[in-house]
């Protein structure tokens, strides 16, 4: 059998999750219990400030949104690598900074890239 | 979690952990145990914090606030809770139902489960793992796949309008804070919480001034990156909430309520029991960063988990520190008006990463050039520097509140709390 301290720090995630989960889950169902159910209709229609709704919400929107994501993941991913960096730094020293700061250096440029494209400003 | 039990058993049943047969059981209780704490915890917190906001709010604008369900109104959560689990829990036809109940236990359990590895004080910690911070960061991840589920399951074009704002948003400012969250880790050498708690515990041996939590040992006024870092992370930690001046989510004016607008009853409400243990969230990460976290002023971090009252004294020292710093959180709130999107997104893109990008590398920068230091130069500097950006700035403040105290005393009521 697995012993408990071998699972480690990992274990009380998996237990706080059901925990979490469960209680949000027995909450809802208490409220699904003891709330009303009115009669469906007019009343299960998407809130569109008191007129009705035209068309479906599945439609286009602005693509500024993409953007961001893009930007997201292209910088996020920077900050995955400067992890095991930062941890291990001290032990780096000098050579350590001068490979970061060559990297953050690229980032930059891109950075500086993307804000001369007008790709920050909001309003075009 | 685990030293605790182990010391808990050798202590009370006067066993060896590694050999007393029931210690994987006493293990597993105690995780059940914290877990319930920590579910309950979050849940009482933002309940609490939902009246108290709104009592401050009261009074920032000359008002009452909530006051008539028990004493200053304080039970008014209670009678919230119960109201809210008697309303009807509507699905609107046209929505994606399977989504649309999902969404929001993707946000509540995405918060909560980042209180795994949130400190309460020294070996107060459901598990404090070498990944602490990384954990933390992956995991409200998931708040932002709930919103984003919520808003488009929803069909409604004020939640779409909503939802997609806020996963720009949530995604833009975790760049900033995860670059601020850094420095910390930088000066630290650990991405466990209580290692960078640690860390902040003053030189080994120091004398009664420069052991433990005092502030001149805080990572804050470590150095001037360490102090930007410090409200970078504060501001990228409020766009990530969706708080004022960043709640253009929400924004009750023009979207009715965002992501949430088709939400009623209970779920409706799980959206708003994490935005307030959020706040905790946040500000409990803060004080662990930055502010010295459960470090004892005069008290050397090694000593702390020998004595009981001492680990008392620390939890009580993280929650003093981290309620403050909730209390700024909402005085921000009721103070500043909402920002444009334009705004927020330049404020992200054009000024928080590049400071923070610059705020990196100077800081490793400034520990090269440090470590030939002897501690107490280091701690020589790093006085000189809380003096500059902490003492003076805080004296000059207060001097001013007081003031204008003095001047509309005669005007303002200050007795109505």
């Amino acid at each position: 059998m697995l012993a408990v301290s071998q699972l480690g720090s990992w274990l009380p995630i998996a237990l706080l999750f059901l925990v979490a989960a469960g209680l949000a889950l027995a909450l809802a169902s208490v409220s699904a219990l003891v709330g009303p159910r009115r009669a469906r209709g007019v009343h299960d229609e998407s809130f569109e400030c008191g007129s009705e709704a035209i068309g479906s919400a599945r439609e286009r929107f602005g693509v500024k949104f993409y953007v961001v994501a893009l930007l997201f993941i292209v910088f996020d991913v920077e900050g995955v690598f400067l992890y095991p960096w930062a941890v291990l730094f001290r032990e780096l020293a000098w050579p350590g900074l001068a490979a970061m700061g060559f990297f953050v250096a690229t980032l930059a440029i891109g950075l500086v890239y993307v804000w001369k494209k007008g790709a920050l400003d909001w309003e075009h | 979690m685990q030293p605790l039990a182990d010391q808990l058993i050798r202590s009370w049943i006067h066993a060896d952990p590694g050999a007393w047969p029931y210690t994987q059981a006493v293990y597993l209780l105690f995780m059940l145990i914290a877990g319930a704490l920590l579910t309950t915890f979050t849940a009482v917190f933002s309940g609490i914090v939902s009246w108290y906001e709104r009592r401050l709010a009261g009074r920032m604008q000359s008002r009452i606030g909530p006051n008539r369900v028990g004493p200053a109104g304080f039970l008014v959560w209670v009678a919230d809770a119960l109201k809210l689990i008697s309303k009807e829990d509507t699905i609107p036809g046209d929505s994606d139902h399977a989504l649309f109940r999902a969404g929001p236990y993707f946000v509540v359990t995405g918060l909560v489960l980042t209180f795994v590895a949130l400190p309460f004080g020294d070996r107060l910690i459901a598990a404090d793992m070498n990944l602490g911070l990384f954990y933390i960061l992956s995991v409200t991840a998931l708040v932002v796949v709930g919103l984003i589920m919520s808003a488009w399951s929803s069909n409604s074009k004020w939640s779409l309008v909503g939802g997609i704002r806020s996963a720009a948003q949530v995604v833009s400012y975790e760049i900033p804070a995860g670059l601020a969250i850094m420095v910390p880790v930088l000066l630290a050498g650990s991405l466990s919480t209580q290692g960078i708690i640690r860390a902040q515990g003053g030189p080994a041996g120091g004398s009664f001034f420069l052991a433990g939590g005092w502030p001149w040992n805080w990572f804050v006024f470590d150095d001037p990156m360490a102090f930007v870092s410090f409200f970078v992370f504060l501001t990228a930690a409020l766009a990530e909430g969706n708080r004022t001046p960043f709640d253009l989510p929400e924004a009750e004016s023009e979207l009715v309520s965002g992501y949430n607008t088709e939400y009623s009853g209970m779920r409706f409400s799980f959206f708003f029991l994490t935005e307030w243990a959020n706040l905790w969230v946040m500000s409990a990460l803060a004080t662990l960063l930055f502010l010295g976290g459960w470090q004892i002023p005069g008290v050397a971090p090694e000593v702390i988990g020998h004595s009981a009252a001492l680990v008392f004294v620390s939890f009580l020292v993280f929650v003093v520190k981290t309620v403050a710093l909730v209390n700024v959180v909402i005085w921000l709130r009721w103070t500043l008006p909402r920002i444009r999107v334009d705004q927020m997104m330049v404020l992200c893109w054009k000024y928080l990463v590049p400071i923070e990008m610059a705020a990196v590398l100077l800081t490793a920068l400034w520990m090269l050039g440090f470590a030939h230091l002897v501690p107490a130069a280091q701690s020589a500097i790093h006085g000189v520097f809380f003096l500059a950006a902490g003492a003076v700035p805080l004296v000059l403040f207060l001097r001013q509140t007081f003031a204008n105290l003095r001047l509309t005393s005669d005007r303002v009521d200050l007795t109505n709390w």
